[in-house]
């Protein structure tokens, strides 16, 4: 990070693209919510606690909870085969492991929280906007929670560290490439998931895990705010 | 402490004079917040009050349910959480014959009853009050359970100014049914329209008031 890096669409390294969040998206929904990065965006649905079907998967010491993701047929340029595929399945593993530390489910026994994620609209990151948006639909469906999760995509292009990749920058091929970590944390700062796609230093991995923080702070305002703007008092209490 | 609108992990008090109540926890001498709540503290005593969640069954509840199976000894029914409850024949006012179980509750039928022990095995009801049992008149429909406390309002101060705006008989059971009785469609319809009135906005202030416009100026 010595010379000064142009991006492609001339944010600075640790600017985020434009933010929007809101909660109650989905009315048939438990708890429900809209994150958009960007053009990425995503919503996601909660559903329950609700008893657990196949009975074969009840837990009877404490609920569960199940996530899935999906990208919708008409959310990238090129339509995508709708249904479950290879990728689609990591990132609803990964997300469930992101949330489930946070959740309080041991009053739940032989239940689930189903969480819906849709991608309606895709350019990069979108497993980061997946779990902000289904953190928030956790809060809004009164999930008993320890924190919020917060997450974002930091890259390394060449030998540059920037946070929130675009498709744009994501497949950018000069130098040493493209290098994509997305980071998901607690409001405290404890990193719930983790991935890296391509060669980091382990000296600048800090420097990533220390960026992602000051974004997290900034998108855990956003929903903090998506989520106390949902309840109307019409100026009195 | 005025009260907020809070967030899981939300710090809402600091200092050692506070105890942690409902959905709160303890860290670092901090109260903090584990769900997504509006934040109330009273002699000291901080809690959360659910704003959103499926509804949680608690012991004396009155709830609204639907008929799901006949068993040998009574009737499992469906009042809209994970687990179902059952609904003894010994909970029953009445002579049942145990041949004909159908022809007191049939499949689908809702009924009104209470939960009167929640135990390891599920939840029980019964039907051994005044105003309980099956319903047979009125519209059925279901609102956020989590908006009954302001559909009643204080000591039933809500419930009773719908009841004598509209003339309808109004009974609103926790898990979110509510069952209006009244003399035509039209006038139960209206009453619908009151209680989703208040539902939409249960939290801006003087809500009684507004309730009150709202039946005078839309009341034929």
């Amino acid at each position: 990070m010595t010379e000064k890096f142009k991006r492609g669409d001339g944010r600075a390294i640790d600017e985020l693209r434009q933010i929007e969040a809101k909660v109650g998206v989905v009315p048939n929904a438990d708890g429900s919510a809209m994150y958009r990065s960007g053009d990425t965006i995503a919503i996601a649905a909660v559903y329950g606690p609700k008893k657990m079907h196949p009975q074969h998967q009840q837990d009877p010491s404490r609920g569960q909870l199940r996530c899935d993701y999906n990208m919708l047929s008409f959310s990238v340029s090129e339509r995508i085969k709708p249904g479950k595929n290879r990728r689609a399945m990591e990132i609803s593993e990964i997300t469930k492991w992101a949330l489930e530390p946070v959740l309080i489910l041991d009053k739940y026994p032989n239940q689930v929280i189903d969480v819906f994620i849709d991608i309606i609209q895709a350019d990069a990151g979108t497993r980061c906007a997946g779990i902000n948006a289904a953190s928030l639909a956790l809060a809004h469906a009164g999930v008993p929670m320890k924190d919020m999760v917060s997450s974002i995509a930091v890259g390394k292009l060449d030998k540059t560290l920037v946070v929130d990749l675009t498709k744009e920058e994501e497949d950018f091929e000069e130098g040493e490439g493209p290098t994509d970590i997305p980071i998901s944390m607690t409001h405290s700062g404890k990193i719930t998931h983790m991935q890296l796609d391509g060669k980091i230093s382990a000296e600048q991995l800090k420097d990533a895990v220390d960026l992602a923080k000051g974004a997290c702070a900034k998108i855990y305002e956003i929903q903090k705010k998506a989520l106390k703007d949902a309840v109307d008092f019409e100026g009195g209490k | 402490m005025e009260r907020k609108v809070v967030i899981p992990g939300e710090v809402i008090v600091e200092g050692e004079d506070y105890l942690p109540g409902e959905n709160t926890e303890k860290r670092d001498g901090k109260v903090v917040s584990l769900r997504y709540g509006l934040a109330e503290e009273q002699n000291n005593l901080v809690k959360v009050i659910a704003l959103s969640g499926v509804y949680a069954p608690r012991r004396g509840n009155v709830v609204v349910g639907k008929i799901e199976n006949i068993t040998q000894n009574g009737w499992i029914v469906d009042i809209g959480c994970a687990e179902s409850a059952f609904l003894s024949i010994n909970e029953v006012p009445r002579y049942v014959n145990k041949d004909a179980m159908e022809e007191v509750f049939k499949i689908d039928d809702m009924v009104i009853a209470k939960i009167w022990s929640i135990g390891k095995r599920g939840i029980d009801l019964s039907i051994k009050s005044r105003g309980l049992g099956k319903i047979s008149e009125g519209i059925i429909f279901k609102i956020n359970p989590n908006t009954v406390p302001r559909v009643i309002g204080k000591e039933g101060s809500m419930i009773k100014i719908i009841k004598e705006g509209t003339g309808c008989n109004i009974d609103i059971a926790q898990n979110g049914f509510v069952v209006i009785e009244g003399e035509n469609i039209g006038i139960e319809i209206f009453a619908k329209k009151v209680v989703d009135f208040i539902t939409e906005k249960p939290f801006i202030s003087g809500l009684t008031e507004k309730v009150t416009k709202f039946i005078e100026e839309n009341k034929k």
